[in-house]
This record gives C-alpha cells, structure tokens and sequence, in this order.
C-alpha cells in the first residue's frame, strides 16, 4: 500500500495536540515537561516528513531534526534542574502554586 | 640652529607646573618653593642667553645689516585638519619677543623668589597649598612664555587662553574666601568674554585670507636662509591686495571685513588689558596673593593685549581706522584709571588702577604710531614703556607685598610713617614712585617721554590728554607714597611687634628691581626694537621731557603739600567737590553698571523668561509622555499573573485566531 504524507502528519497533529492539552492541564511540573517534549517530537516528525517528501534529494530537514533533539535534551536537562530547586525552595511543585514570578 | 635651550625655556615650566602640582603633596613645603625658585631661575638663564644671542650674537638669522630679523627656532605640525590647514607650535624669536622673554623671567623669577617669604606668617608657618601655589606660578609663566614666542595666531590664542585660566587658579587661591572665589570667576568670565571677540576676530581673519601664521602677515622670508623673516608691511599690504580688492572688498555693517577683524581681535586684547568697558576684573583680582598682582600686573597678562596689537602691528598700520578706535580707547582708559587711583584706600587697588592707566599708555602709544612721525617712535615707545614698566611696577607690588605682610592690612589707614621702620622698603618704594611719575633719571621718565612724543607728532588733543594723565599719575603715586610712609607718626601698638623690614628672599628682589628702574632708561631701545626690525636712534626731545618732567615736578609737590604731614587739606578737597570724589571713590560706578544689566536686564529680562520656558513647556512635555507611560503600565500589570498556565492559554487562543484569519483571508 502506498503510504501518502497524511500518513504521518496526522499522527504528528495528534501527538502535538495532546501535548498541548497536558501542558494545559497538568499540574505536576514533570508531566508539563513531558508535555512538551511530545509538542517538540511532533515538530520533528514535521521536518522529517516535509523533507522526505518535498524535497527527496536532500538531507537538511533530518540533520535539523537532530540538532532540535540535542538541544531538547540539554533544555530538558536544565529544567529538571529548575524543578529539582522549586522542590528544595518550596517543597512543592504544582505550577498553580508557583506564581511569585509576576508584577 | 641648535633648539635644545629654546625647547627648555618652555619645557621646564611645564614640567615643574606637573611635578609640583601631582608629586607636590610629598615635598616639604620648603623644598617645593626652592624647586619652584631654582627652576625659574634656570629659565631665566636660558631667556638671557637666547636674548643675548638674538641680540649681540650678530648672526645671519637674527641680523642684516641693522634691520633685525624674524627667526622661527621650531615649528611643527601639531594638529592637521587637512590640506594647508594646520596649526603649528612654534617658537618665534623676533626683537618683540626676546624682549619679552627678558621680561616675564625675571619678573616671575624676583615672584618666585620673594614668595618663598611672602607665602609664610610671621612665626616660619607656610601657608596652606604653598606647593600647588608653586605650581600655578610655573604654570602661569609657561603659558605666557608660550604665548609671546607664538608663531601663528592659533598658538597665541591657544596659550592666551591657558594665560586666562592660570589667572583664574592663581587669584582664586585663597578659595576659602568668597572675595576670591568671586574675583578669580570675575577675571575668568570677563577675559573669556573678550575673548570670544578674539576668536571670532581670528575666525574672520583666517577666512578671508587663508592663513594663521604671523610671518605670512607682517614679514617677507630672507633670501638664502631658511625659516627667516624680515617684517615688511608691504607683506601685509600684499595680503589685503590679494585677499580683499580682487573681488569687491566683502563690507560688515559699513566697515570692511578686515577692520571687523581687527576691531574684534583688539577687543581681546581689551579684555586681558583691561581697557575701558572691560577693566572692571583687574581691581578685583588684587584678592590674589600679592606676588601674584605683580605678576599679573606686571609681566605678564595685562600685557599680553599690547603684545597682540604690536605682534600683528603691521596688519594694523593697513586698517588706521582701528588703531584710531585703540587710540581711542587707551586715552579714556588712561585718564579714567588715574582718575579712581587718586581717591582709593587700598593701596593694591591704587596700584591696579595705576597698572591699567599705564597699559592704556602702551595702548595709546601704538594707536599714535605712523611710520612717517619720526621713524615710528610710537611703537619703540611702546615696546620700552612696558619693559619699564614691568620693572617699577612688579617692583611697587612686591614693595606693597612688604608693606601689607608687615602690618597685616591693605590700606594705608593702617600704615603712616612707616618710614622708619621699614627703610629698605622705603627706599625701592620711593624709586619705584618715581620712576612711574616720570623724573629723571629713572627708567619711567624715558620710555613716558617717548610715548609723549609720539602722542605730540600724531595729534596736540592727544599729547595734551596724555600729559594731564601722567600729571595725574605722578599725583596719585606720591599722595599713596606720602599717605603710606608720612602722614603721621606711625602707632606702635607693641614695641616688640613693630613693622620692620623682611627677610632677605623678600627685600633683595626689591633691591634688584629698584637698581634696573634705575638704569633701565639709559637703555637705547631704538636699537633693539622698532616697528620695522631697522635700527634707528631716537634722541630724547628735550622740550617734551622738560615740560613732562615740570608737570611731574608740579603734581609731586601738589602731592606733598597735601600728603606730607597730617592736615585737612584732603578732607576739605574731598567734601568741596563730593560728586566727583564719589564717583571716583567707586570707580565711576562700573561695577554698578555691570549688576544692573547682567542682573537686571540679561537675568531678569532674558533669562528668567527663558527659564520658565524650559521648565513649563519643555520639561512639561516630557513629564506628560513619562505620566502616560506610568499610569498605562499600572492599569494592564495585572494581566501578568505569575500562572505560567495562563499565558499558553492565551497564546494558545490567540495563534489560532490569527491562523484562522489567515486561513479566512487566503480563501
């Protein structure tokens, strides 16, 4: 069968529409970490999916996809150790709690 | 020519002005003013030397024939702007300037001298800031050192300038004190003033004729020898020809551009020797320390402005209608100042007002000067009366130094008799006196005649004026010489504590200025310095000088009469003519003038207006943009809630809008 670009951008909306919701939703500032790293994994099965079908000779939108995901891997690493110090400073780390960062 | 000495007489006052002014702290005081002393008294070597040289060496730089010769020693690049457009530090030596190189070192190394005592109480004590004093005297003489051995226009102004700002710190040195703080401000502002005239005078100047160099002016260059000059005014008739009749000669308000520049040029001079509506700084900057008056008064500063109208003379001698406006000037000046000097109790400001009534001497002396009155006289005349009168009058100053050191006061009420007690200030006083009154065979009488003379071959108004000043003159230094040394008995209070000579650092440069005031006429200045560089002879006109010395003569024993010994002779004159000794009791009233219209008209009138404007509307305006801004903020902060939640809702709400507006809009 002959698997058209829908295929995979579908999926793709749907993972990042679920992202979405638990960003939205969650309280725990782990799940809204893990929230957005689906949002940013949606984004890159886009650029994979454009470039392997809009433009088949080329490479740039994989390699771009791994730049993305190591830096989504040091950005996650900085804000668990973000979290980690809420905890410590506030024994707490539900996001609706935390709002000392405001006028 | 080897320039090392020149480079010297300039660079070691420079040098101890920054030695003594950053390092001075850690030095003894006493070791400061012998530093100070010895330094100046090094360049003073230098000047006599590079004078003797310039003089009697008979090189073919410095002399051809008997015409005198310009001859710059150094003269490089020190700010390119761009194509012929440069100014240059140079060192000019010329007979005018050699002249003055004699002058202002000796004259600041008999101060330098004299205020190792001077600057001390009557227990050895220094005074506070001896050093920085130190310093501000070696900075003063550099910068007037710099100035006289300028070679173009720009450097004059340049260290015309650091002159005024020297004089500044110099008067303000007492800066606990208000007088001070005010006179050093007044002298400061007042100078500036003029000054704007002088660079605006250059201004006009330079555009027009495309040059600041004084040789490209007044001097043509010598055949065969490099950095030569002979002054020649047909130079500077060459340079008019060129530069103003090629095309119609560009007119200002009825007068050509050239007579505007040199009015304007002129009135810096004004400024700096105090001249009529411009005198008002130079009373009050007697609140300096008394060294420092004489300094100021004699070689330096107030004769910086004769100095600029015979530096560019030659230019003047192409405009007559402002060496008339000079003319003019001079002889009100002189006449006033003599006036107020007869009716002052303060014996530095009698001697302030006899300083600006003798510059006006100098001034007149140029403005009668024609090339065709007896080979130029005026200008030689001139040229003699300021070295004279640098001589006697530094001479009278640190005379009243003494005085005022030994009876701790400034007027002469507090003085009488003192005679006895003080001869050797006595004796070199009274010399003093009568060399600026004008009695043979004392310096005064020489270079007086000679400027009566040449005010006799310009016009008879003009000699008579300037012989009823120097009358006045001789009148006014005899009754503060009788007032201060007779009178009266003088009132010891405490027979320990009696007014009695000083030290020897103060009384031998009394000595040595009285010895030169002595001999200084006999001098045959003709020789070294006339307005075209020839030599030429000037015999001393016998009917001028008996007349002059007759009238000195009478106004002396007038002096005597009334001053002599204790009667009510000067009371009754006094409360005969009331006007008239009002008026010159607060010097006809100028300082008044000067309150009202800086005060009145130009604060009142102009400024607070202006004022209020910027206040009201322009801070106004940018207060009302700052209360917008403010009560903006204020209103919409409360959308920052601090729930992170929040903000992805809203954004969230707010990229599907704008895509479904895009979408809606591409359809």
């Amino acid at each position: 069968m002959d698997l058209n670009i829908l295929c995979y951008l579908i999926p793709a909306l749907i993972m990042f529409c679920c992202g979405v919701y638990g960003f939205i939703t969650r309280k725990n500032m782990i799940a809204i970490l893990i929230s957005l790293e689906l949002m940013l994994n949606a984004v890159d099965i886009n650029f994979v999916v454009f470039n392997r079908f809009l433009f088949p000779g080329s490479m740039e939108g994989m390699f771009f996809t791994l730049f993305a995901i190591a830096i989504a891997a040091a950005e996650t690493a900085l804000a668990i150790a973000i979290i980690v110090n809420i905890f410590r400073a506030a024994k707490n780390i539900d996001v609706r709690e935390i709002t000392k960062m405001k006028f | 020519m080897d320039a090392t000495i020149q480079i010297l007489i300039l660079a070691i006052p420079l040098f101890m002005f920054l030695f003594l002014g950053l390092l001075g702290k850690y030095l003894s005081h006493k070791l400061a003013g012998i530093l100070g002393t010895t330094a100046m008294g090094i360049v003073t070597a230098l000047a006599y030397y590079t004078a003797y040289l310039y003089f009697f060496s008979g090189d073919p730089h410095f002399q051809d024939g008997t015409q005198r010769l310009q001859y710059i020693v150094f003269n490089p690049v020190w700010l390119e702007f761009y194509g012929n457009l440069h100014i240059n530090i140079g060192f000019l030596l010329d007979p005018i300037s050699a002249m003055m190189l004699v002058v202002i070192t000796t004259i600041s190394f008999m101060v330098n001298l004299y205020s190792n005592a001077y600057m001390r109480d009557h227990h050895g004590v220094f005074e506070k800031g001896f050093q920085r004093y130190y310093a501000f005297l070696a900075l003063f003489s550099f910068s007037m050192l710099g100035l006289v051995v300028a070679t173009n226009i720009f450097q004059m102004y340049i260290f015309w300038e650091l002159v005024g700002a020297s004089s500044y710190l110099l008067i303000g040195f007492y800066y606990t004190s208000p007088a001070a703080v005010s006179a050093s401000k007044k002298a400061f502002i007042v100078t500036r003033f003029a000054d704007l005239g002088f660079l605006i005078g250059i201004l006009v100047l330079s555009y027009y004729t495309g040059v600041f160099s004084f040789m490209d002016f007044t001097s043509a260059p010598v055949e065969g020898l490099a950095d030569t000059f002979k002054i020649s005014t047909d130079t500077a008739a060459a340079v008019l020809v060129n530069k103003f009749t090629a095309s119609p000669v560009p007119m200002f308000m009825g007068c050509s551009v050239l007579t505007w520049a040199l009015v304007l040029i002129f009135m810096g001079g004004m400024g700096k020797s105090a001249m009529l509506p411009l005198h008002i700084w130079l009373p009050d900057a007697m609140e300096g320390p008394t060294p420092v008056s004489a300094l100021i008064h004699a070689a330096t500063m107030v004769v910086a402005g004769v100095y600029l109208v015979a530096r560019l003379f030659p230019l003047y001698l192409q405009e007559t209608a402002a060496l008339e406006i000079v003319t003019v000037v001079g002889a009100l000046t002189a006449f006033y100042a003599a006036m107020v000097a007869c009716a002052q109790v303060d014996i530095k400001r009698v001697l302030a007002f006899s300083t600006i009534s003798q510059i006006a001497f100098m001034m007149v002396s140029l403005g009668v000067c024609r090339p065709e009155y007896h080979h130029g006289v005026g200008y030689m005349a001139s040229m003699f009366h300021l070295f004279t009168h640098a001589m006697f009058k530094a001479l009278l100053f640190l005379g009243a130094g003494a005085l005022i050191h030994a009876v701790h006061s400034n007027n002469y009420t507090a003085m009488h008799g003192l005679r006895k007690y003080m001869p050797v200030t006595h004796w070199t006083f009274l010399i003093g006196c009568l060399a600026i009154a004008g009695i043979i065979p004392f310096s005064g009488f020489f270079s007086k005649d000679e400027i009566l003379t040449a005010c006799g071959e310009y016009s008879t108004l003009v000699y008579i004026w300037m012989s009823a000043v120097a009358a006045l003159t001789a009148f006014y230094m005899f009754r503060l010489y009788f007032l201060i040394f007779w009178w009266k008995e003088h009132k010891v209070h405490d027979p320990h504590h009696a007014p009695h000579d000083q030290p020897w650092c103060m009384t031998l440069p009394l000595i040595f200025l009285a010895l030169v005031s002595c001999v200084a006429g006999f001098i045959p200045f003709g020789d070294f310095v006339t307005f075209n560089g020839e030599e030429h002879t000037f015999d001393l006109d016998w009917t001028v000088a008996g007349i002059s010395l007759t009238v000195a003569l009478i106004s002396i024993a007038v002096a005597a009469k009334m001053y002599m010994k204790e009667n009510p002779l000067p009371d009754k004159m006094a409360a005969a003519l009331p006007r008239l000794w009002d008026w010159c009791y607060h010097r006809f009233y100028w300082d008044e003038l000067y309150m009202f219209i800086t005060h009145r008209i130009i604060f009142g009138l102009v400024c607070k207006p202006i004022a209020w404007f910027d206040r009201h509307i322009i801070d106004g305006t940018m207060d009302a943009f700052a209360a917008i801004t403010n009560k903006a903020s204020c209103a919409i902060k409360g959308l920052q809630s601090g729930n992170v939640q929040t903000y992805v809702w809203v954004y969230l709400i707010g990229a599907l809008l704008l895509g479904t507006v895009t979408y809606i809009c591409l359809l």
